[in-house]
């Protein structure tokens, strides 16, 4: 086990990124396009990174498997984006943003980062807003905050139900300049199938055209992943059906350490699944808990229409149990309350498998037209799909697999334990510590993208100057390319008998039941024998029909999964050896006599970084030291 | 619920296509009609037949993969719906489906019901974006931005980009679409210094791509996210400003 060295400088908190920016080595304007840059992925971290590095004069190329760089999953966040800008003078400030953060990510995070991150919020706001981005706005023509879980201020940006959305259009039209500039080249339909190392550096990447099947090698000065987290290892999740972590796990099985991987947060509001046959869920926004007040019936044989039951027998858990955050609790302490009362036998629907969000209050309080204004596009959508209107019946919600906070361990300039490859958004494990806050995602993706990679990545350039990038010829590039042609034609000639997807539900049951919102030792070591003996069977049993020169989605799915096989190990390693709860990650052997989370800071205030060794099973250990001297230590309460 | 589909098959860009014909069993009318496809492939895969290829991702109707042309309506017979937020409640046991590409030239198929959207991307790459270098801008709350004008912009901007209204049109147009890029910036503060370039800019590449709009109508009933075609009209008249202003200036 080695001790991680994060490159963070010494300082006070609060100057250290402007000092560390002046430290930091820079490339002449003329000698930037000397360089070649890889990014991969162009959700709001890898759009924002690439179209900076573009306009600063870099020769760019980025690689995306969508059709069009537009389509990345940043488009479906819905609520909001945070900044520290105190419009509304309720006592915001960087350091309180900062506080928030760590507080919020009980005390799991790094503190340098999430300061520089508090610190640029405030410059992403107007960079989007410069950009045309349509957030939402009072009738004085100023912009519109509102507020969300584990905060007590408005710090909250958002363009109605779609800021994702309206954010990744700002980054990726950022994008489409550069690339009618010449700087940026996009590629689409791209896969990236393996990270090429040469001599220790990161020297480009392998990837399949997903429409021709073609496999070409890139090579660069510096690669950079923006490609996203890995919730869909549990099959059903908020994340689109593409999500996977192949690009960051690929590069983990080059040498880049993989980060507290058991850190994932389930959500707390998302439509609960309606039968067997569901493909992913769907998230209703954070944004909903402002207004909507969530109970369950006190009795669990209760039969009556939601509107038929009295106040009396009603139990709003959230506000009892937590009465100063009441339903703005955060995510983590608000899903696991859910569960507490669905598995008492309370849950509402058919199923009984959700809780009630209530905007009965709201509307009489505020009038229909007012809720519809702030709301209107998400009570729009929860109707589409269950068929029932949130204006006349309180919404059934459920907590879901929505996002995960660990990721690729970076240091502080954002670069992984291989030189030249850094990882960005929520493909690194930097800024949320063991739980992230709502409308943070966004934040980071854009900090990374547009604020922190840019300077980074010049440090890491300058003294290359003058050396070329290496040849796509070096055999490190054919073992690579090998590779992924031996994988491919692998999965075309098991011709088994079940296709991906029954694997890809099968290992999301066993993630979900034992890793999910609850570990427990017993539980994590059966899934540590239960995943292994599944991958032996995807292996040899499983049927892609189609061929490799063509669109084949089959053949696509089948690579990501048996990369979540491998990282669903990792995954279930990393939530036994750590014998502590921490935000999202609730061992039932550390509770309080409340049932809330019992963290250990004696033994295990640090990073849990993984190396891998060739064999799923046995991972080398590492460890960063978080340091807390900004913030002190605490027992997170939200009553 | 049963369903018999007649699907649109197509090996590649420059192969033959054809119908052929499913049968969807067992279906709940709960599932989405994406997850009614899953069903199908399933089932495909099973006897030893390649799966529908389709376009889908995000199926929550925001990141504008999704579009298939269901009994000839792009995105099915539900309004202001996506087709991955169709749901089977939609429709009745027994029913016959017929799925289809998007049909439109500017759209080439590349394989059963998916198609290359790229033109859309050139679309924008000629001007739909406000020229502002990261780190470059002044304070957010610098121009107030009066609260119809910023709803007017997110009414635009709301466009996901799936190109139903081009598969909805007669003449295969791209009006609606690129109408709602403009908008967007064009009515914007800060998009007031590239408004007629950009205007110019895009309805020209547009052109290449696509045929020309003769006022149907198609595709505001056929969009997901209820874009008004008032938008295309705001378009028009800023083109022709446009094409007198940058003749002028050129």
């Amino acid at each position: 086990m080695t001790v991680l060295d994060n490159k963070v400088p010494d300082g006070p908190i609060e100057s250290l990124w402007d000092d560390h920016k002046f430290s930091m080595k820079l490339v002449n304007p003329s000698n930037k396009r000397k360089f070649d840059i890889i990014i991969v992925g162009t959700g709001l971290a890898g759009a924002s990174a690439a179209a900076t590095l573009g306009e600063l004069g870099y020769r760019v190329k980025v690689f995306t498997f969508h059709d069009s760089p537009r389509r990345a999953h940043s488009i479906a966040a819905q609520g909001g984006i945070n900044a520290a800008k105190n419009y509304h003078g309720d006592g915001d400030s960087v350091f309180r943003l900062f506080y928030d953060t760590v507080k919020g990510g009980d005390y799991r995070s790094r503190e340098a980062n999430v300061y520089r991150l508090a610190q640029v919020s405030n410059n992403i706001i107007d960079q989007c807003v410069a950009q045309g981005v349509p957030f939402a706005r009072e009738y004085g023509g100023l912009l519109d905050n509102r507020s969300f879980g584990g905060a007590q201020v408005s710090r909250t940006f958002y363009a109605r139900g779609q800021t994702g959305q309206q954010l990744l259009l700002g980054a990726y039209q950022a994008l489409a300049r550069q690339v009618k500039a010449g700087t940026v080249e996009v590629v689409t339909n791209a896969e990236m199938l393996d990270v090429v190392v040469v001599d220790g550096r990161a020297a480009g990447i392998i990837t399949r055209d997903l429409v021709t099947g073609e496999i070409s090698r890139h090579s660069a000065h510096a690669t950079v992943l923006g490609t996203g987290g890995y919730s869909n290892v549990f099959y059903l999740s908020t994340n689109a059906m593409t999500c996977n972590v192949t690009a960051a796990w690929r590069a983990h099985r080059k040498g880049a350490f993989f980060a507290n991987p058991a850190y994932t947060q389930i959500h707390p509001t998302a439509i609960p699944s309606s039968d067997e046959f569901q493909s992913k869920l769907t998230l209703m926004s954070e944004s909903l808990r402002n207004d909507g007040r969530i109970w369950v019936p006190n009795d669990p044989d209760e039969t009556r229409a939601a509107a038929d039951i009295p106040e009396s027998d009603r139990d709003y858990y959230l506000e009892r149990r937590y009465p100063s955050f009441g339903n703005l609790a955060p995510r983590d302490i608000s899903s696991r309350a859910a569960k507490i009362v669905v598995d008492e036998g309370k849950g509402v629907g058919p199923l009984k498998n959700g809780v009630y969000l209530d905007f009965a209050d709201a509307i009489g309080r505020l009038g229909r037209d007012a809720v519809a204004d702030k709301y209107g596009n998400l009570f729009d959508m929860y109707e589409r799909i269950t068929g029932e209107n949130p204006y006349d019946v309180p919404m059934r919600i459920y907590p879901a697999v929505h996002y995960t906070m660990g990721g690729l361990w970076v240091d502080y300039h954002l670069q992984t334990t291989i030189p030249g490859l850094f990882a960005i958004g929520e493909a690194n494990f930097s800024d949320h510590g063991a739980n992230r806050l709502g409308a943070s995602a966004l934040m980071q993706g854009l900090a990374d993208g547009y604020f922190v990679l840019p300077h980074t990545v010049g440090d890491y350039l300058a003294p290359q100057l003058g050396q070329p990038k290496v040849d796509t010829s070096a055999p490190e590039f054919d073992a690579a390319e090998e590779g992924v042609r031996a994988q491919i034609d692998g999965f075309l000639h098991t011709k088994g008998t079940r296709s991906v997807d029954w694997f890809h539900r099968e290992l999301g049951k066993i993630m979900w039941d034992y890793c999910g919102m609850e570990r427990s030792k017993v539980g994590l070591e059966k899934a540590l024998s239960e995943i292994p003996a599944l991958r032996a069977e995807f292996e040899s049993d499983v049927r892609v029909l189609g061929a490799a020169d063509t669109l084949n989605s089959s053949l696509e799915k089948a690579g990501r999964v048996a990369d979540f096989f491998e990282l669903g190990e990792l995954m279930c390693k990393d939530a036994l050896v750590r014998e502590e709860s921490a935000g999202g990650h609730f061992r039932v052997e550390h509770q309080t006599d409340e049932g809330e989370a019992l963290r250990d800071d004696d033994n295990f205030a640090h990073v849990t970084a993984w190396e891998w060794t060739g064999t799923p099973a046995e991972p080398n250990e590492h460890r960063e030291a978080l340091d807390f001297t900004n913030v002190k230590l605490s027992t997170r309460s939200y009553k | 619920m049963n369903l018999t589909l007649r699907v649109w098959r197509q090996a590649g860009p420059d192969a033959p296509g054809r119908f052929e014909t499913y049968q969807a069993t067992d279906i709940s009318e709960h599932s989405s009609f994406l997850e009614m496809l899953d069903n199908v492939n399933e089932g495909l895969i099973e006897v030893g037949e390649e799966p529908i290829e389709f376009m889908h991702d995000c199926r929550e109707g925001i990141c504008g993969t999704c579009g298939i042309m269901i009994n000839g309506q792009a995105h099915g017979p539900a309004q202001s719906t996506a087709t991955c937020q169709l749901h089977m409640r939609s429709f009745s046991d027994g029913d016959e489906l017929v799925l289809e590409p998007w049909r439109a030239s500017g759209f080439p198929i590349i394989k059963d019901l998916v198609v290359d959207r790229a033109a859309f991307d050139r679309i924008i790459e000629e001007g739909g974006y406000i020229t502002v270098d990261t780190a470059s801008a002044p304070d957010a709350n610098l121009i107030p931005i009066p609260k119809e004008t910023a709803d007017f912009a997110m009414d635009a901007a709301a466009c996901i980009g799936c190109g139903a209204c081009v598969a909805a049109c007669p003449n295969g147009a791209a009006q609606l679409f690129t109408a709602a890029k403009i908008a967007h910036l064009n009515v914007l503060p800060q998009g007031q210094a590239e408004r007629y370039q950009r205007t110019e800019g895009m309805v020209d590449v547009m052109e290449e791509y696509f045929g020309s709009c003769t006022n149907m109508g198609e595709c505001e009933a056929a969009c997901p996210k209820g874009i008004s075609i008032d938008f295309i009209a705001t378009m028009n008249k800023d083109y022709r400003k446009a094409k007198s202003q940058n003749r002028r200036s050129s």
